[in-house]
């Protein structure tokens, strides 16, 4: 069963959840705030530790150059194209970095690559399973928006491996939500899934036949959502407050994030509310306050939610569908809770979208059913099958800097190409190919994805050479490439520079420095609670003694009940969790006679006329629990 | 020829063999093909073979899952579509579309010269003046013009070239019939084979001229 346990996680630009299949539905693992949403921030406390979560959201106002969010915008992805991103949010670069290097991030003074302050949010999401399950959690289904190109999943891949899980899969999130969907509705007919979340837009349209999930088309825009919607009331704050006071808070990141707080919870209300009144407290004392009403807001959207047009028509285009062939739009994603957004959908797809899921989980809920799926499946799950395809084009540069596309963008995967390269020069033995994505057709427009050289041909007279280069784009939507010389039947050797990844060995080096690995840390936790655990039954113990049931007991029952302690008193000294936990059972099942009499004594003596006011009530619970201390303010 | 991608007795994954896309549907080459049948089996395939339902397996049987589905798709993809599955029967048959090899692409960018574009000669002339057109469209967006009735000109040109485009899917796919004839008989005389893959070629370049005219025209339109 252990072997089994695979989870399904949605690591969110905004939030990230972690769902298991449990019997027929797929449920939310709640954090261990009981809350399902895990805000996907990343916070230093004092001591370097990380934090994560709530905690971590709320340091982001008090020592905001601790503190990161949105860290999904950075994955997979250079200097050069975050340039845009740099403007808009607070991150922090390393001092040192050097172009074309994997982007480190600074918190306090340390560093972080993005795919580890990922899988520090992964790690905790990991610890709610674990908490969960009563055990370890080794196996994940991860989703990743269906636009997310080769550097960016297999970046989403690191983290995973870097957090101590097995990524058994990468799953498109509009993929992941059709098929929460489609488990209880069980029909057929095209369904197109519009997700617009906290960073990124994605729309796809599926079409649903006898439990098999066929994706037809896809498209989207990896840095399009409500990021937006905030970064443009936070400068018009901005721009207020420079304009009416003459105070320049650009750099003031403590002020930028308290006015970004705020312009969020007015973001949100603006979707059930006429209006709203901003009133906000800024360095200094001085307030800045500011009405908005729904029709300015909605005016002020319009061109960012106008962007998710595009990428709907051409998907429609793409698919040879008109909509009105599309039976049901569904929508997901935190930003698709905007009326306007909704008016959006309805006059393009000509239709009332289907709100009906919880725009924050179901992905999450999808992913543990393809969890489930790929876990040999259920009763609920049979029948059931993801037909998914690659949202961008492969291709390779040819002569004169042009791409040759040679896998095209929705095609389903996996999905392969074959080419066949020769060399130029007499005993030439490298080749150079670089592997592009995109839709451009020159290679400069297009993403480059890595350089690969083809070494070891034998050589021989120019154009002799016939290698046989094999691309495949397997079920995560990852490149894989293999090439052979087939005159001399040799391999030839693949040397891969990926443009923005990570190589295997800086994972493996963030696996091993990493504080937490897997069975270890869960091992170590576990031993602790049982320390615990025995502690509070030995002093329950000692108490009983003193107490009159004690008395009662035959010297045969005391005599067990010392044998007992002992035996727990000895593995607590050992390392043996499991051990300590069989012997506090023991002890709790020796100790039921006792501790009824305690109980029937006390209850006499509440009888005898004392109030439950002078009834000693004890410190309350010692033992561990699911519930974090309140917080109070 | 389909049990070949399973075990007969254990119903495992096999290893993929090197066939053609046709054979790996058990089909006969032909061109005239029931779509819904193949994607009926397409489905049935993939209900085996996809890595999703392999997850289990040991790392070879997940090798060749993910090869042989890979191998599925590509497959379904080229045969489900008319032109793609024409193309594929050529490329079979040994012969290699000109406008369209990549090749003479190559060829010609390496040597500099302007790739060789097959011009159907009935077209030469319609072709030579709705490039004219084109051009004048070009110019006056540029200079903010009215060019409403140089648009509705172009748009008729357009419904002409759409109404070709039809025929000569029309003329293929008779073509098709012949070609499969030639199959059904049994071993047919490698002229035959030829003189029908010729004609295919014929049309499909033609075929494909136009086609590139009109998204040259839509993307005049739209910019």
């Amino acid at each position: 069963m252990a072997t089994d346990r695979i989870v399904g996680i949605d690591l969110g630009t905004t939030n990230s959840l972690v769902a298991f299949m449990q019997g027929e539905t797929p449920v939310v693992i709640p954090g261990d705030d009981g809350l399902n949403l895990l805000p996907s921030v990343v916070a230093l406390d004092a001591n370097n530790q990380p934090v994560v979560g709530t905690a971590a959201r709320n340091s982001l106002i008090e020592t905001p150059e601790r503190a990161v969010y949105s860290i999904k915008r950075l994955m997979g992805r250079g200097v050069e194209d975050i340039q845009e991103e740099l403007k808009l949010f607070p991150f922090r670069l390393a001092d040192d970095m050097q172009p074309g290097e994997v982007l480190r991030i600074k918190l306090g003074d340390k560093t972080f690559t993005p795919p580890e302050i990922s899988a520090l949010i992964l790690r905790q999401l990991k610890r709610s399973a674990e908490r969960f399950f009563g055990g370890p959690v080794t196996k994940a289904v991860i989703t990743v928006p269906a636009y997310f190109n080769d550097a960016q999943r297999q970046a989403t891949k690191d983290a995973g491996r870097i957090a101590g899980l097995d990524v058994l899969r990468l799953v498109n999130e509009p993929t992941a939500a059709s098929l929460a969907y489609g488990l209880d509705k069980k029909q057929n007919g095209i369904v197109a899934v519009y997700d617009l979340g906290g960073g990124t837009f994605d729309i796809s349209i599926l079409k649903l036949h006898d439990g098999i999930f066929e994706v037809i088309a896809t498209n989207g825009d990896t840095h399009l959502g409500g990021d937006d919607i905030d970064n443009l009331l936070i400068t018009i704050a901005l721009d207020d407050i420079r304009g009416d006071l003459g105070v320049d808070l650009r750099r003031n990141a403590e002020a930028v994030q308290a006015i970004r707080k705020a312009v969020i919870e007015a973001k949100i209300a603006l979707s059930s509310q006429p209006s709203i009144k901003l009133d906000i407290e800024l360095p200094g004392g001085q307030h800045y306050r500011r009405e908005i009403t729904r029709n300015q807001y909605e005016h002020l959207i319009q061109p960012v939610i106008d962007r998710t047009v595009g990428p709907c028509k051409q998907a429609m285009k793409d698919a040879n569908l008109k909509p009105e062939q599309i039976d049901e739009v569904v929508l997901v994603g935190g930003s698709t809770r905007i009326p306007k957004v909704r008016a959006l959908v309805k006059e393009l797809f000509h239709r009332e979208p289907h709100t009906g899921l919880n725009p924050d989980e179901v992905v999450a809920l999808g992913a543990a059913v393809q969890a489930n799926i790929l876990g040999g499946g259920s009763e609920a799950t049979e029948n059931m099958l993801l037909l998914d395809v690659t949202p961008l084009s492969l291709g390779i540069e040819v002569a004169g800097g042009v791409t040759d596309k040679i896998i095209l963008r929705n095609s389903t995967i996996p999905a392969s190409a074959t080419q066949f390269y020769t060399t130029q020069i007499d005993g030439q033995t490298n080749v150079a190919i670089h592997v592009l994505q995109g839709e451009r057709e020159l290679a400069k427009d297009c993403r480059s994805l890595a350089r690969f050289d083809l070494k070891g041909i034998p050589p021989m007279a120019a154009g002799i050479p016939r290698v046989e280069v094999k691309f495949l784009i397997d079920a995560n939507g990852i490149l894989h490439v293999s090439a052979r010389e087939q005159r001399s039947g040799k391999e030839a050797e693949i040397q891969v520079q990926p443009s923005y990844g990570l190589t295997d060995e800086q994972v493996e080096g963030m696996i091993l420095d990493s504080f937490d690995n897997a069975e270890e840390d869960f091992r170590r936790r576990q031993l602790i609670e049982a320390r615990a655990e025995t502690a509070t039954i030995l002093t329950a113990l000692e108490k009983g003694k003193k107490s009159a049931a004690w008395g009662q007991l035959t010297t045969d029952e005391k005599k067990q009940i010392a044998k007992m302690e002992k035996a727990l008193a000895a593995v607590n000294a050992e390392e043996d969790y499991q051990a300590i936990r069989k012997a506090i059972d023991a002890l709790n099942q020796g100790t039921m006679r006792l501790a009824e009499l305690m109980m029937d004594t006390a209850v006499s003596t509440a009888l005898k006329g004392k109030t439950m006011d002078e009834t000693d009530l004890g410190e309350g619970p010692t033992a561990p629990h699911p519930m974090a201390k309140a917080e109070f303010e | 020829m389909r049990a070949a991608h399973f075990c007969e007795s254990c119903g495992k994954v096999q290893p993929p063999v090197p066939v053609d896309y046709f054979s790996f549907f058990a089909l006969p080459p032909k061109l005239n093909l029931d779509v819904a049948a193949l994607e009926k089996s397409f489905y049935e395939l993939s209900r085996r073979l996809h890595p999703d339902l392999n997850a289990r397996a040991g790392s070879q049987e997940q090798e060749w899952s993910l090869e042989q589905s890979s191998l599925l798709n590509d497959a379904y993809r080229t045969l489900r579509d008319p032109i793609k599955r024409t193309e594929y029967l050529l490329h079979l048959e040994g012969v290699e579309l000109e406008e369209q090899s990549k090749s003479a692409t190559e060829q010609a960018r390496a040597t500099g010269a302007i790739k060789k574009q097959i011009v159907p000669p009935d077209l030469l002339e319609e072709v030579f003046e709705l490039n004219m057109q084109l051009e004048d469209l070009r110019m006056s967006k540029k200079m903010g013009e009215d060019d409403s009735s140089l648009i509705a000109e172009i748009g008729k040109q357009k419904l002409s070239l759409e109404e070709k485009h039809e025929a000569l899917i029309e003329e293929l796919q008779a073509h098709w019939n012949t070609w499969d004839n030639l199959i059904d008989r049994g071993h047919a005389a490698s002229e035959e084979r030829a003189q029908v893959t010729g004609t295919m070629v014929d049309v499909l370049n033609r075929r494909n001229y136009i086609r590139n005219l009109v998204r040259d025209v839509n993307a005049a339109l739209e910019n």
